[in-house]
């Protein structure tokens, strides 16, 4: 059977795995896939605690992280492009100019 | 009559802040002008208000406003004219008249003119608040004001540079004026601590209060708070050991010596000693010290004055002298003589120190009076004035310092103090003769002043008029003697000498009387004729105890200024430089190291600083979990 805590497992291995993603990777499009994974892993936990405890509530807040997900990735793509074009590049190393 | 109260009391602090309005600007004659008259105004209304309490033996008491108000402390900023209080008005308002016209003749030159004004009027302002004032609270705050002011006049010439003396290790108008802050600074912390103990044990510090508590108190606390306050009537008043400053002071300008250092301000210890006669005169203990004391100081400042040069020094000492003579009645019980010796002292010492500025200003600045000599004929009045004002510090009949030297010596003598009065009795003798010392040197003799290509000239005549007033009242004074005291007595203890002295107070007096001339007639000898300096007198060991002060401002020096400096180098080169600084230094440097180490997180690449948040999102969630696991 599964239960609640398999659910909370993959939503917390989504989570690593996303969190990984927005360490490791170098590129910016790819930073931007991991936070969406980290995303859908927090909207995974959120849609299992609500089927848990019966309240719509924990689903209702999984639908206003998709949509805000989607707006955020319309405009994280925009200015992603317009940085492409400026720079020839997506790689952070390359990026890194505010330097303290 | 209240109104009368106001306008003496606040006339002054007007004058002071109209002359204020002009400190910066240059010297304008009317600013002098309008506080003369602010002043004459504060004088006239006292002599009404002496004049009111003489003839209803009232006392106006008037509570303008509450001032402190909290739980048990009630002090209300009360002022009230009584016997006492309005004797010390008309002597201060008048006084100091006078040295406010004198001054715009004196101080023409000077371009801080409108200011000297302005501090000058502030001063009768704080002295009146002193005299006037109801409790102790209001007494202390005037007592800080003429602090403040005195030391606002004797650094007046604050740019003057340090000069070495013979007698003195190095000084300068700013260095005296500190001087005599810092001393009056030591006295005032006993005063203080006399107004405590008063609080503490009657809860009040409203004199009336205060005084009709005194049979509940104990012995012991009486002494201790007549001590206390006792102290710092010996700062305010330069007793020995803080008789020091009094001389330093004379660095200031001419008119404040007069008015300040001379006439009032020095006797706002006797004046404190008087006003709370009820606490001295339930502790003979102190008492007898107070008059021991005087005894000593008269007598210790004449024998210093008798060697000194300088024309100012020598008077500075015979105030010391004098205020000896009135700590010495004030201790004996006769407190209605220290004050009747007090405002004779005023009169005649302000015209003595009046006539010295006048002989400055002729000497372009010199004091020393072995450069003197013959100025009798280029400077009449002055010696008039001078030699008038001598006579009556000799205490020669019938000038005013006869009556109330003579009544003072006479109380030593009732009281069966035979030392304290042979002293006081070898000091009338000294006085004569350093007064006249300094008069015959002056003015008699030959011109030594030409070698020195100094062209003399007398004062101007409205000067010279301005102090005729007080010339009058140094030789009638002492005709108003009985009317005094039957005035006074309203409020003071009587003091009646004893059927004995009685008998014996014409012998005593002549006796005084020789003792006086012989020290005038020796003057005479040694010093009219012309200066004959002697070797072997001055390198003595006595004329150079004399000479150096007992050498005791260089004591102070050695045991005091010097060792207080090295603790405060040492302070502040170990304590200071290696803990206090070096703690706060160290506190900056942390954190500037902080801010330099941690710059290097600031790599610009966002990858890092992801690093970085998920680190601090895992440390917050580490919190979270081992809180909830603790907790």
């Amino acid at each position: 059977m599964i239960g609640l805590n398999h659910y909370l497992i993959v939503a917390g291995l989504l989570f690593a795995i996303g969190l990984i993603g927005v360490i490791r990777r170098r590129n910016l499009l790819m930073l931007f896939f991991a936070t969406e994974i980290m995303l859908n892993a927090a909207n995974v936990a959120f849609a299992a605690i609500s089927h848990y405890y019966n309240d719509l509530s924990g689903q209702m807040f999984a639908f206003f992280i998709v949509a805000i997900a989607a707006s955020e990735v319309a405009i994280g793509l925009g200015l992603l492009i317009l940085v492409y074009k400026k720079q020839g590049t997506l790689d952070l190393d390359d990026l890194a100019t505010m330097k303290g | 009559m209240e109104n009368l109260v106001y306008i003496a009391l606040f006339a002054p602090l007007v004058s002071s802040l109209f002359a204020g309005l002009f400190a910066m600007s240059p010297r304008q004659t009317f600013v002098g002008v309008i506080s003369s008259l602010l002043l004459f105004v504060s004088f006239v209304s006292s002599v009404v208000l002496g004049y009111h309490i003489a003839t209803t033996g009232a006392s106006v008491h008037v509570t303008m406003m509450d001032w402190i108000s909290v739980a048990d402390l009630h002090i209300p900023f009360g002022f009230m004219a009584d016997q006492v209080s309005v004797t010390m008005m008309v002597v201060v308002t008048l006084v100091s008249t006078v040295v406010h016209i004198y001054s715009i003749g004196y101080m023409d030159h000077d371009k801080s003119f409108n200011r000297f004004f302005s501090y000058l009027s502030a001063f009768v302002f704080s002295m009146l608040v002193l005299v006037m004032s109801d409790n102790f609270a209001g007494l202390f705050i005037g007592w800080e004001g003429v602090g403040v002011c005195s030391w606002l006049l004797i650094g007046f010439w604050y740019h003057k540079p340090d000069v070495s003396r013979e007698e003195n290790p190095s000084i300068s108008p700013s260095w005296a004026a500190n001087e005599a802050f810092i001393m009056n600074r030591i006295a005032d912390l006993g005063m203080l601590v006399g107004i405590f103990i008063i609080f503490w044990n009657t809860g009040s510090l409203q004199y009336d209060v205060v005084f009709s508590q005194i049979p509940n108190l104990a012995p012991a606390v009486l002494t201790a708070a007549a001590a206390a306050l006792f102290i710092g009537a010996m700062g305010k008043s330069a007793q020995f050991p803080l008789h020091t400053w009094l001389t330093d002071a004379m660095e200031g300008p001419t008119p404040v010596s007069a008015l300040i250092h001379a006439a009032t301000m020095v006797t706002a210890g006797v004046f404190l000693v008087i006003r709370a006669n009820p606490i001295f005169s339930v502790t003979p203990d102190v008492s007898y010290f107070i008059a021991a004391l005087g005894t000593f100081v008269a007598f210790f400042a004449a024998s210093m004055a008798l060697v000194n040069r300088d024309l100012k020094r020598i008077i500075a000492f015979s105030t010391l002298s004098q205020l000896g003579y009135m700590f010495a009645a004030a201790g004996l019980g006769a407190y209605w003589i220290a004050l009747f010796h007090l405002a004779a002292h005023a009169f005649f010492k302000a015209l003595l120190f009046l006539g010295a500025g006048n002989v400055m200003h002729a000497m372009h600045g010199e004091l020393d009076i072995f450069k003197m000599g013959g100025l009798k004929k280029k400077m009449r009045w002055t010696y008039a004035y001078m030699g008038l004002a001598s006579l009556a510090l000799a205490g020669i009949p019938p000038l005013a310092g006869f009556f109330s030297k003579d009544a003072i010596i006479e109380t030593a003598f009732n009281e069966g103090t035979l030392i304290l009065w042979a002293m006081l009795v070898i000091t009338a003798g000294m006085t004569a003769f350093y007064s006249f010392r300094q008069v015959f040197l002056t003015f008699l003799g030959d011109e030594r002043y030409k070698e020195f290509g100094i062209h003399p000239h007398e004062m101007y005549g409205f000067v010279l008029i301005a102090m005729s007033p007080l010339a009058i009242l140094a030789v009638i004074a002492g005709f108003f003697r009985d009317w005094f005291n039957a005035f006074i007595i309203n409020l003071l203890p009587n003091y009646e000498m004893s059927e004995h002295t009685h008998h014996l107070a014409l012998i005593l007096g002549v006796l005084v009387l020789v003792v006086a001339v012989s020290g005038i007639i020796l003057a005479y000898m040694k010093y009219a004729k012309g200066l004959k300096r002697s070797e072997k007198t001055e390198n003595g060991l006595l004329y150079k105890l004399l000479a150096n002060q007992y050498y005791i401002p260089k004591i102070y020096e050695a045991l005091i200024t010097k060792p207080y400096a090295e603790i405060s180098q040492l302070m502040w080169k170990k304590v200071d430089m290696r803990i206090v600084d070096a703690t706060v230094d160290g506190i900056a440097k942390v954190i500037y190291k902080s801010g330099d180490g941690s710059r290097k997180m600031q790599t610009g690449n966002l990858s890092n600083y992801l690093s970085w948040m998920a680190g601090g999102a895992l440390v917050l969630l580490f919190i979270t979990v081992a809180s909830y696991v603790i907790g």
